[in-house]
């Protein structure tokens, strides 16, 4: 078994495109359901819109990359309007059903026939990245310490999607420990309580949602620039429960959760992913696991080792068992 | 500060603008701050309110009481716009609050509390009374993010809410969850971030249930300052000696409707009352000798209680 791959693919991963997509989901989703109790099933569409809206108007209709973005924007916070006024006057459950259900119409939109023209069908888009990559600062060549390297255009990605997520994280940092933040809280904690306090519920519900959702859409901007293509299969609903996983592996309402959650997720897979691989190419399981197995396996194992953590420590990494205690009143 | 036997000012005041009132339903009151016309809330084919014309007259204590279910927290909850009424109209301060959304009642000055309580549990018991403060600049999104725009405000409004647990006896769990406070402690919570609010009314739903005697006597102290301070209060509660000792004016419920006004010591001796709590239409079967007995045994009871009391 070759050890040493494991472990550069394993670093890799903690910092890798996929930990950094996931981690600004999370935030998203951290801030909607964490904070403000808000059960946005749908955060994959928020990251689809505005990786489309992107990809969309760069490669069909060749216009500029930063029109793109603007694009993107104003997609993911139209979404949330639409989503949020019909469903944040009723119970939280109905956001919930509308939200799973609105994913799905727009991953079908996507892939549809109807619209192959503009959104690719199911093959996506290609060819918006140029302009992103003419950016780059840093010259040809590998960059990383020892073994860990990543080549200049991974780099340049990941480089502009840390910084994205140390902003994400001062905002939240900053409006958590601000009175707007308590008025969240509060409404995740009593609707009518807040309410009853003059408070107008609905319009902080429908920030919490707007916010949650463009810090979700920088995350579909990095997906789509990172691949150098998009495709409508990225974001089905399994990418919001994953998003949803890493959120409560952290600590729900903890500002650094869901960056650590998403970077211990991917970890997690990656490394029981390549050793299980390693492990059939050296024979060690005979016949038992095939190398076409592996990915269903892993996702077995990380998903037990996901259960055993809730088991033993259902506050997630940074939660506060005290909270969780007191669910039980 | 709160002295149980002297008539301040503001009390004399109350009970002297309820002098020479009728004892009717629906009787006018020289400066009402709460005016119904009529509410009408129905669940399906059971008309839980049917309420004529209401008035509570400003500065006093008024209280609301009724047997169970009959219809007074479904009352507040039109009246503080939690629930939509099918018909009716009313007015808080000549200002009509039919379809006004709640939280806007709430900043009029008019603030409710529930009788189930309704902590935040995982705010700490000062972070709730925060909360109940208004026009706070670091609630909007964009102020939020520049902590000096709002520190300034917090320390202001942290200075009050701790004079206000202090009064309330909670000085001590300022930092705890409120989700770990006893159930009384949770309801003089609610009762101190409502009045973090700065209301001119304060409806409180059951106040006293489940508050141990001795705090029940702080408490009413408390009530009795609000209205020193120039509040108005109405308030429901099941607890007759509590009732006699605060209130200035009983407004009593039966089966949705108002069905008797008049002052706390009289109240108790109408007729009307007495069959709403005992059950003129009593369902179980009863010969009459029982009921007649029993409306006896009521009677004097209440009467040797109003004489203890004069
Ligand atoms: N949401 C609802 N749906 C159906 N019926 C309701 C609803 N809310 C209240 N009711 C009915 O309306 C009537 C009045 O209820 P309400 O809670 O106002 O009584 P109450 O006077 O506050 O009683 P208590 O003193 O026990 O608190 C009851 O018969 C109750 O069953
Ligand atoms: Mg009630």
């Amino acid at each position: 078994m070759d050890w040493n791959t494991i472990f550069v693919t394993t670093v890799k991963a903690s910092i890798g495109l996929e930990t950094v997509v996931y981690a600004l989901a999370a935030i998203g989703v951290n801030i909607q359901f964490g904070y403000a109790g808000l059960l946005n099933f749908g955060q994959a569409a928020f990251l689809g819109v505005a990786a489309y809206g992107l990809a969309v108007i760069v490669s069909t209709f060749g216009l500029s990359f930063w029109l793109g973005i603007a694009v993107g924007l104003v997609a993911t916070v139209v979404l949330a309007f639409l989503l949020g006024i019909p469903t944040l006057r009723l119970r939280a459950d109905y956001l919930a059903i509308v939200t799973i259900a609105a994913a799905e119409i727009v991953r079908l939109v996507f892939r549809s026939v109807a619209f192959k023209d503009v959104f690719g069908g199911s093959d996506g888009r290609q060819n918006f990245s140029g302009d992103f990559y003419a950016m780059n600062p840093y010259a040809p060549g590998s960059y990383g310490i020892g073994p860990i390297k990543f080549d200049e255009r991974t780099t340049w990605v990941l480089t502009v999607g840390w910084i994205l997520i140390a902003l994400s994280c001062v905002l939240v940092y900053l409006l958590m420990k601000s009175p707007w933040g308590r008025v969240l809280k509060a409404i995740r904690e009593d609707e009518d309580a807040v309410r009853s306090l003059g408070k107008n519920v609905f319009s902080y519900k429908m920030q919490a949602l707007v916010l949650g959702g463009v810090i979700g859409c920088l995350g579909g901007f990095i997906f789509g620039l990172g691949q150098a293509s998009i495709q409508p299969d990225l974001f089905g609903t399994e990418f919001t429960f994953y998003a949803y996983t890493i959120v409560i592996l952290g600590g729900a309402a903890r500002v650094f959760s869901p960056v650590v959650g998403a970077a211990i997720f991917w970890v997690l897979l990656v490394f029981v992913g390549n050793t299980l691989s390693e492990a059939v190419g050296a024979g060690v399981f005979g016949s038992a696991i095939t190398v076409t197995q592996v990915g269903s396996v892993r996702f077995i194992l990380v998903g037990l080792g996901l259960m055993l953590l809730l088991i033993f420590r259902p506050q997630g990494i940074f939660g506060d068992k005290r909270e969780i205690a007191l669910d039980a009143r | 500060m709160h002295a149980d036997t002297t008539v301040t000012s503001k009390k004399a005041a109350a009970l002297a603008a309820f002098e020479g009132i009728d004892s009717e339903p629906g009787v006018p009151k020289p400066d009402p701050i709460l005016v119904i016309e009529k509410v009408v809330r129905r669940f399906g084919g059971l008309t839980a309110v049917d309420v004529d014309h209401v008035e509570v007259q400003r500065g006093s204590i008024t209280a609301l009481i009724g047997p169970n279910g009959a219809g007074k927290t479904t009352f507040f909850n039109q009246l503080t716009g939690f629930d939509t009424a099918d018909e009716g109209s009313w007015s808080f301060n000549g200002k009509p609050l039919r379809g006004v959304p709640a939280h806007r009642v709430a900043r009029s000055g008019m603030v409710r509390t529930f009788q189930l309580t309704k902590a935040l549990s995982k705010l700490t018991v000062m972070e709730n009374m925060r909360l109940g403060a208004q026009n706070q600049r670091g609630e909007n999104f964009f102020r939020a993010l520049i902590p000096g725009s709002w520190r300034g405000q917090e320390d202001e409004i942290t200075e009050r809410a701790e004079e206000l647990l202090e009064r309330f006896k909670l000085a001590a769990k300022r930092d705890d969850f409120a989700g770990s406070l006893s159930g009384g402690q949770r309801k003089l919570l609610e009762m101190a971030r409502a009045l973090m609010v700065g209301p001119e009314l304060v409806m409180l739903d059951e106040p006293m249930a489940g508050v141990n005697p001795a705090l029940t006597q702080s408490l009413l102290g408390h009530v009795k300052d609000l209205r020193e301070e120039g509040m108005t209060v109405l308030f429901v509660e099941h607890d007759m000696d509590m009732v006699r000792d605060i209130s200035d004016w009983v407004i009593v419920m039966a089966q949705g409707t108002v069905i008797a006004e008049g002052p706390p010591d009289t109240i108790m001796s109408d007729n009307r009352v007495i069959d709403a709590y005992l059950g003129a239409h009593h369902d179980a079967p009863m010969s009459v000798e029982e009921a007649e007995e029993q409306l006896q045994e009521a009677e004097a009871e209440l009467e040797a209680e109003i004489e203890e009391k004069a």
